[in-house]
C-alpha cells in the first residue's frame, strides 16, 4: 500500500515535472522567435518539411472525407427530402469540426513525429550538444523555426482540406447523386457565416498547430538519447497530440459555438 | 541545399494555395460575399411576440431578402418584443405605412420578417419604426385554441 501512494505520489510529481520543462522549453522556444526572422532560409527549409511535404496527404485525406460527408448526407438527407441542404451539412462540418481535427491529427502523424524523431536522433547523436559547444543556440537554430514552421502552416493545411472536402462532397453530391448544384453552393452560402464558422475553423486550426507543434518538438527535445527512447518520444508525440487535439476540440467548441 | 530553389517554388506554391483555400472558403463557401456590409440603414419594429426568430434572421419583402434582423430585446415596460432590422439602403422606398410580421418558412423552418409595404408616400428612414405589426404563430397556441374550439362546438 505505502508502495503504491509512493508510485502515485511519484508520478504525479514526474507528470508535473515534465510539464514545467515543457512549459520552459514553450518560454525559450517563443523567444527564439526574433532571432529567426533575420534567417527566412531556416524557417522556408522547415515550410518544406513540414508544410509542403503534408500537402498531398492532407488534399486526398479531405477529397475522401468530403466525398463521404456528401454521400452519408445525402443518404439521410433525402429521407426528409433535404437533399438541398447536403452542401451545408458537408460544409459546417467541414468547417467547423472535421478540417481543422482531421488535419491536425494527420499533420501530427505526418510531420509531429518526424519532428520529434528528427530531434530526438540529434539530441541521441548528440548534434544539439555539439552545437551547444560551438556556441549556437541549439533551441534557436533547430527547434524556434520548426515550431514556428508548424505553427504556420496547420492554418493553411485545414483550410486546404475543408476547401478540398467541400469540393468532393460536390462531386459525389450533384455529379454523382443529383443535387441540384445551384442549391448546393445557395445553401451553403447562406448558412455559413464567415465570422462565426470560417473564422472560429481557423482559430481552431491555429490552436492545434501550436499544441501540436509544441508537443512534437518537446518530446524530441525530452527524449532519453538511446534508440529506444526516441522510438518511444515518437509514439508519445502521436498519442498526446491526437489527446490535447480532441481534448481542445471539445473546450474551443463548447466556448466558440455555445451560444447557439 | 542544391535543391534551394525548387524547394523554395514549393514552399511558394504551397503557401499560395493555403490562402487560396482559405479565399475558397471565405467568398465561396460563406457568406461574406452576400453579406458584405453594404450601406444599410435601421429600423425597429414591436412584437407582442417574436417567436423563434434570432438576430441575424432575414427580413424580405414580397419573397425578396432585403435585410437582416440586427438585434432582438425585450422592452420591459411594455413587456414587447423589440426587433431591430438592417435594411439594405438600395431598398429605401418603403412606406412608413408597412406591415411587419413573423413568418415561418415552410412548416418548420426558419422564421423571418416580411414587410408588406403600405400605401404611404413617406418613406422609412434610418432609426425609422413600424407601427403595424403581426405576431408570430405559435404553433401550441393555434393547436390550443382549435382544440378549446372544437371541444365547445361538442357541448
Amino acid at each position: 500500500m505505502t508502495e503504491f501512494l509512493q508510485q502515485l505520489g511519484q508520478n504525479t510529481r514526474t507528470s508535473f515535472t515534465k510539464l514545467g520543462r515543457g512549459t520552459f522549453f514553450l518560454l525559450q522556444t517563443l523567444s527564439g522567435t526574433l532571432s529567426v526572422l533575420p534567417r527566412p532560409r531556416l524557417l522556408l527549409n522547415q515550410m518544406y518539411s513540414v508544410g509542403v511535404l503534408s500537402f498531398l496527404i492532407i488534399t486526398i485525406s479531405g477529397l475522401f472525407v468530403g466525398m463521404v460527408l456528401g454521400l452519408q448526407g445525402y443518404y439521410i438527407l433525402s429521407d426528409f427530402g433535404a437533399e438541398e441542404t447536403l452542401g451545408v451539412m458537408v460544409a459546417a462540418s467541414l468547417v467547423r469540426e472535421l478540417g481543422p481535427v482531421v488535419s491536425a491529427l494527420l499533420f501530427a502523424g505526418r510531420a509531429g513525429s518526424a519532428l520529434t524523431a528528427e530531434i530526438g536522433l540529434m539530441k541521441a547523436t548528440e548534434q544539439l550538444s555539439g552545437m551547444e559547444m560551438m556556441a549556437v543556440d541549439p533551441i534557436k537554430r533547430i527547434i524556434t523555426p520548426r515550431f514556428l514552421a508548424g505553427f504556420l502552416s496547420m492554418p493553411l493545411l485545414a483550410a486546404l482540406f475543408s476547401a478540398v472536402g467541400i469540393v468532393g462532397g460536390q462531386m459525389v453530391g450533384s455529379g454523382l447523386l443529383g443535387v441540384d448544384e445551384g442549391a448546393y453552393w445557395s445553401q451553403m452560402q447562406a448558412n455559413i457565416d464567415f465570422q462565426d464558422d470560417i473564422i472560429n475553423g481557423v482559430i481552431k486550426s491555429i490552436v492545434f498547430g501550436f499544441v501540436a507543434s509544441w508537443i512534437a518538438l518537446f518530446e524530441g527535445y525530452d527524449a532519453i538519447p538511446t534508440s529506444e527512447g526516441v522510438s518511444r518520444a515518437t509514439t508519445r508525440t502521436v498519442v498526446n497530440s491526437a489527446f490535447s487535439i480532441l481534448g481542445l476540440d471539445f473546450i474551443l467548441t463548447a466556448l466558440m459555438f455555445g451560444d447557439n | 541545399m542544391q535543391h534551394t530553389s525548387t524547394q523554395d517554388t514549393f514552399v511558394g506554391l504551397f503557401v499560395a494555395s493555403g490562402i487560396v483555400g482559405l479565399f475558397f472558403l471565405a467568398m465561396q463557401v460563406s457568406n461574406l460575399s452576400s453579406f458584405t456590409e453594404h450601406d444599410s440603414y435601421t429600423i425597429t419594429a414591436r412584437f407582442s411576440n417574436s417567436g423563434g426568430l434570432k438576430v441575424k434572421s432575414p427580413v424580405s419583402a414580397a419573397g425578396v431578402k432585403v435585410g437582416r434582423v440586427s438585434a432582438i430585446s425585450f422592452d420591459p415596460k411594455t413587456y414587447e418584443s423589440v426587433v431591430q432590422m438592417n435594411i439594405d439602403s438600395q431598398y429605401n422606398t418603403l412606406p412608413d405605412d408597412t406591415t411587419a410580421s413573423v413568418f415561418t418558412a415552410g412548416l418548420l423552418g426558419e422564421q423571418y420578417v416580411n414587410l408588406e409595404p403600405g400605401g404611404s408616400d413617406d418613406y422609412l428612414k434610418n432609426g425609422g419604426k413600424i407601427e403595424i405589426t403581426q405576431s408570430a404563430i405559435i404553433l401550441e397556441k393555434a393547436l390550443g385554441q382549435f382544440l378549446f374550439k372544437s371541444a365547445e362546438e361538442k357541448k
